[in-house]
């Protein structure tokens, strides 16, 4: 096992097949494209497994590690490698690959194949940026990455698609563009090396620091998203379809927050200490008023995308307490934001299917005409809300007891979205769920069908799982969390 | 089978019937539902009662089932504490649960949900015994957190009901509000003690007694105890869970969901977990005076308040409600009077006679045809004689009648309050004693409204109070519990056996109970060792068992003091003002008609809830909404931007015009430009 190219497979594989349901071409050959995808799909999740069950967790070094070189002339490599930090998230998003393929299935039947393939060729991409270890081999992901899901949402979308599409690029692209000033300046800084490792080690002046910390907060922010770049998810959630939702909430923005821990963290610790105050006001304004805001949301898919702008907020709050605590709840519940964002998003999509609508006005009585459906939304709204044995409470109740630590206040304010977290679910809940039936479009509704039951299933299995024995999720993280800890303790400044 | 197996099987066997129950309810018929659930209960039980035998032989248990999480150098662990106090609580959850479970056959009879509440109901024994057999705070935070979600799934079960969906949510909001106090607790738990054990938390406490710590920028003035505030924030989760003034407000409420889930989640047992939690950390309130004055300040509010509400009540389960609040404050005054073993003795005999009460209420509830109205009811004793002893049972239990079990917890937290010297007790004092007479007359004025004098049934419907449900009567689904009421000429009638069993199994202990425990668990050395009280500085209880000399004499000499007096005038008032001269309190309400308001609005918590909490969210989210995201980053910012770019290039649009003359007439004036500069500089 020691000789295969894992990290190379959980890259190549979905792209590849990608092109494969490409080539069936038109819609006449959709349910081979969707078989097709369904096959390379699950064979990059097989691919991932290994990387768990061969890990070492003892060792906080960079594990599978496959290293080539590409554009020698500018020392530029096909470096790749996992560890503690990165591992779970190529499991995670070939994972929600499945999924999304599994979503579309009966609901999307134009442009089958192209469908499909922008959702493997994305997955692929999202997996080479969580292992990618050279600056311009992740910043080649980072942005490719970016166009699939541009082409879902503008395509497949809503009709204020194109709007969305637009937001959504430009506002990411503006973080890119500062990313990309960052890398350069490190690769002249460190005397012509793109190693993201070799980085880890460079001493960097103080202003330097600085400097090269607000373009990463800038680049990462926006992709989180955080307070107050935050705006253009509600739109392109709203707009995207229901597997571009799911994509977007589940995996794209843990890019950000990866990027956090990847490279403002460990290679401008000296600013990321300085600046933390910052960060860590930025995630509360997330958490409280974004809460608040997504109280009054009449449109369900608003609600949830504002719903997780909250949750990245105790990412981020996580990652800048600079305790083992704090990041391992942080990643936790990147992980879970992963399954219960998801799953909410899939939620909404079955009843979007059916009545055509998001509102949270054209519901009501629900469980009424589909009650297998109403018992896997409670699970998942009581996930969203942070309920124990579910895993949206480990996440939050390690970040809000850390942050007891860190100081009190922050602590006080995080936890208010025990409150205000509760409200927001519950009370969508009500008015979509509960209650007499509402019009004659819910009276007309089918229950979910084995297709979404399997969807469902499956994103309940990860979330009980994760709630009631999250052990094996964290045991992985331990080594690499603490000698990130042990990195950023000591100045880079000389 | 070893014990550690059989402690397994304790929350295991209730969790299967709940699966079974849950995951088939549209596949099984009815009888494997309610045959699962009862068997998985009876194991419980069962069990319980072997464990409590292997307890009383002294031995205790104290150890991990799994390692949960372990992060940087925090251990979470889901492991099980069995001890006296443990095995009291799990006697008490599987009995009362066993017994509603029987009942729950006879009640949900014609409910389209019965699996379904079976699973719930199961899966709520669960989770409260999960919470109780915990060994650490995580794990307890986990059984509080699941029985706030089987209770808001109880309280909404019938999920047609406008009221029904309101006040579940309301319940868990509420709720919600004390865990967040509960978890900055817990947070400040881990942060100065470095473990959740109870064991390792409570050894160390003592050390921590005098730490201080800053609650804003190492500021003079806010500097606090640490164990004050820790246990003020511990005990705020209580204050939601036991539901305490002011987050009691979804109690009442919580009478929208079927009966026998108010007996046994929102009289004897879920309730009670706040209770118990205090009792739990005795070792840290012990030390904090402020804490406990805090604790004794509510449950006195509590107590006396909320028994004033009661007497207005015309809606039968809401009087037993408020007579829940009630007692609940009684606990915790107890509690704050360092009596803990009395907030658990009462804790106790409270859950026997209160299930009663509400079983009872519900038997009357399905002999009245789902009239709730106790103006409809009277002189039903003839009709349902084994509903009317019980109820009386365990009326006289809950006022405190000698010999009865009610009167045993209650008179001894009456006697640990008036022997404590915390800041508040005089107060305290007041309440509880105030609070005998309000028990006494709200309670017995339910008992002869229903079971004695006219019979005002059968009429005409004009006289209900809740006209919202009129209309409701043909929708033969979702009507139960609704008002149907007797249809004129109809007399009630007494419930099948499944009902009246369980009434007579509680009625039991109802009497005895107090009499034979008593003597063990508030002057023996039942909770040596797990109740920790530092008798030095409050010695309410040390002195109250100089006080104590049995069972019998305590009876007999309760017959000369105050609280019998109090329990007897108030029984005497209510057959005076609601038998002999129904006439006085019509007139006393004209008299007083502003005090009549305040409590007919429950001094108005609610109003102020919806209208600020409530209103308040709903406004700040609109404002940041449509102010902050929509108008200052959209609309300024971020279209701001575009509108810029724009501009920029309309701006080079303009100079990009395509006309040969434009760019030739611009190159001679930058020509110009750049000559009379250079020109200038020479």
């Amino acid at each position: 096992m020691s000789g295969t190219p894992l990290l190379s497979l959980a890259v190549w594989i979905p792209i590849l097949a990608g092109f494969v349901v490409l080539a069936t071409g038109s819609d006449r050959n959709a349910p081979l494209a969707r078989m097709l995808a369904l096959l390379g799909a699950v064979a990059g999740l097989l691919v991932t497994l290994p990387l768990y069950t061969g890990f070492d967790v003892t060792t906080p070094a960079m594990q599978f590690v496959e290293l080539a070189p590409w554009i020698p002339r500018f020392n530029i490599n096909y470096h790749l490698g996992v560890d503690g930090i990165s591992m779970l998230f190529l499991i995670l998003n070939s994972f929600i690959t499945v999924i999304v393929v599994l979503a579309g299935w009966q609901v999307i039947d134009s442009k089958v194949a192209q469908y499909n393939a922008g959702f493997l060729i994305m997955s692929g991409l999202l997996n080479g940026i969580f292992c990618s270890l050279d600056g311009v081999l992740f910043y080649v992901f980072f942005e490719a990455s970016l166009i699939p899901l541009y082409l879902i949402i503008g395509i497949w979308g809503g009709p204020n698609r194109v709007y969305a599409a637009f937001k959504f690029f430009l506002f990411t692209l503006m973080g890119s563009l500062l990313l990309l000033i960052a890398l350069l300046y490190l690769f002249i800084q460190s005397g012509g090396s793109f190693s993201i490792l070799d980085w880890h080690q460079l001493p960097i002046p103080r202003g330097a620091q600085l400097w090269i910390f607000v373009a990463f907060l800038i680049a990462f922010a926006v992709k989180v998203p955080m307070w107050p770049v935050h705006t253009w998810l509600p739109d392109a959630h709203v707009e995207a379809p229901t597997g571009g939702s799911i994509v977007l909430a589940a995996i794209a923005l843990k890019l950000g927050a990866y990027g956090f821990l990847r490279f403002s963290l460990p290679i401008v610790p000296d600013a990321a200490h300085e600046l933390s105050g910052l960060v860590v006001g930025l995630s509360l304004i997330a958490i409280v008023y974004i809460g608040f805001v997504a109280l009054v949301q009449e449109d369900m898919k608003k609600l949830v995308a504002y719903s997780s702008i909250a949750h990245m907020g105790f990412v981020t709050l996580g990652f800048f307490m600079f305790s083992a605590m704090g990041i391992e709840g942080a990643l936790v519940q990147m992980v879970s934001h992963g399954f219960v964002s998801g799953a909410m998003f899939f939620c909404i999509g079955v009843m979007y299917d059916r009545v055509h609508s998001r509102q949270i006005a054209d519901y009501g009585g629900v469980v009424n005409t589909m009650p297998k459906f109403a018992a896997f939304f409670m699970l998942f709204a009581m996930a969203n809300a942070g309920l124990p044995a579910t895993s949206g409470f480990v996440g939050e109740f390690m970040v809000i007891l850390g942050a007891v630590k860190y100081n009190f206040w922050v602590a006080f304010a995080a936890a208010t979205s025990l409150i205000v977290g509760a409200a927001y679910t519950l009370w969508m809940y009500k008015r979509v769920i509960f209650g007499a039936v509402g019009n004659h479009h819910v009276e007309e509704l089918t229950d979910i069908n084995g297709r979404e039951f399997l969807v469902l299933a499956l994103l309940a299995i990860g979330t009980l799982g994760m709630g009631l024995y999250p052990q094996p999720f964290t045991e992985v993280m331990h080594s690499s969390v603490n000698e990130l800890l042990r990195h950023i303790s000591i100045s880079k400044i000389q | 089978m070893d014990m550690k197996s059989l402690y397994l099987l304790v929350p295991l066997a209730p969790l299967a019937g709940a699966m079974i129950a849950g995951l088939f309810c549209r596949i099984i018929p009815r009888w494997v539902a309610h045959t699962a659930t009862i068997a998985g209960v009876a194991i419980a039980f069962f069990a319980s009662f072997l464990i409590f035998k292997d307890v009383m032989a002294g031995n205790t248990y104290n150890g991990p089932v799994y390692q949960w999480l372990t992060s940087g150098d925090y251990r979470f662990e889901v492991g099980f504490l069995i001890d006296q106090l443990t095995v009291t609580m799990m006697l008490v959850v599987t009995s009362v649960s066993l017994m509603v479970h029987i009942y729950t056959i006879g009640y949900m009879k014609e409910d389209p949900g019965y699996n379904r509440f079976f699973s719930y109901i199961s899966l709520f024994t669960f989770s409260m015994l999960i919470l109780v057999m915990s060994n650490n705070f995580m794990q307890l935070f986990f059984g509080w957190e699941a029985v706030g979600l089987v209770s808001y799934l109880l309280i909404g079960f019938w999920y047609t009901r406008p009221t029904a969906i309101f006040a579940n949510m309301k319940a868990f909001l509420v709720n919600r509000v004390g865990d967040f106090g509960f978890i900055l607790g817990i947070g400040l738990v881990l942060a100065h003690f470095g473990t959740l054990d109870y064991a390792a938390v409570f050894a160390k406490a003592p050390s921590l007694a005098d730490v201080t710590i800053s609650l804003f920028a190492d500021r003079e003035w806010a500097t606090v105890s640490l164990m004050s505030i820790t246990c003020i924030l511990l005990f705020i989760g209580a204050m939601g869970k036991s539901a305490q003034v002011p987050l009691h407000v979804w109690l009442p409420d919580s009478m929208e969901g079927p009966t026998p889930i108010s007996a046994l989640i929102h009289a004897a047992t879920m309730v009670t977990a706040g209770i118990f939690m205090v009792a739990r950390m005795s070792p840290l309130f012990e030390l904090s005076d402020a804490a406990l004055t805090f604790v004794i300040v509510i449950g006195s509010i509590t107590a006396l308040f909320m028994g004033f509400l009661g007497i207005i009540q015309n809606d039968i389960k809401r009087v037993v409600a408020y007579s829940t609040l009630s007692q609940l404050g009684y606990m915790t005054v107890a509690l704050g009077a360092s009596a803990y073993s009395v907030a658990i003795f009462h804790l106790m005999t409270h859950a026997f006679f209160k299930a009663l009460l509400f079983l009872g209420a519900g038997s009357v509830i399905i002999g009245m045809h789902h009239d709730q109205d106790i103006r409809n009811m009277g002189g039903l004793r003839k009709y349902m004689p084994i509903t009317w002893i019980t109820s009386l049972i365990g009326s006289l239990a809950l006022i405190g009648t000698p010999f009865f079990a009610g009167f045993y917890s209650k008179d001894s937290i009456i006697e640990a309050v008036a022997l404590s010297t915390i800041p508040g007790a005089g107060f305290a004092y007041f309440a509880v004693l105030a609070g005998v007479f309000v028990t006494a007359f709200y309670s017995f004025r339910m008992y002869f409204l229903v079971f004695h004098g006219e019979e005002r049934f059968g009429k005409a419907h004009d006289a209900h109070g809740h006209d919202a449900h009129e209309g409701d009567h043909d929708d033969e689904e979702v009507a139960h519990d609704h008002h149907h009421g007797l249809a004129p000429g109809q007399k009630p009638h007494e419930t099948p056996w499944v009902v009246t069993l369980p009434l007579v199994l509680l009625a039991i202990p109802s009497v005895i109970i107090g009499f034979i425990g008593i003597e063990p668990m508030l002057f023996g050395d039942y909770f040596k060792g797990v109740i920790h009280i530092n008798a030095e500085a409050h010695p309410a209880m040390s002195e109250l068992a100089h006080h104590f000399h049995g069972a019998v004499a305590m009876a007999t000499h309760a017959l000369t003091t105050a609280p019998f007096w109090l329990a007897l005038s108030g029984v005497a008032l209510s057959w005076f003002f609601y038998l002999k001269r129904p006439d006085i309190p019509a007139a006393i309400k004209a008299r007083v008609e502003p005090i009549y308001t305040l409590l007919e609005n429950k001094y108005y918590f609610d109003k102020f809830n919806e209208v600020v909490f409530a209103g308040g969210a709903r406004l700040l989210g609109r404002g940041l909404w449509k102010g902050g995201d929509v108008g200052l980053i959209d609309g300024i910012v971020v279209n701001g931007s575009v509108r810029l770019v724009n501009w920029l290039a309309s701006m080079i649009r303009f100079f990009q015009s395509g006309h040969i003359y434009h760019y030739a007439f611009t190159m001679i004036i930058g020509v110009f430009v750049l000559l009379t500069l250079w020109v200038s500089r020479v």
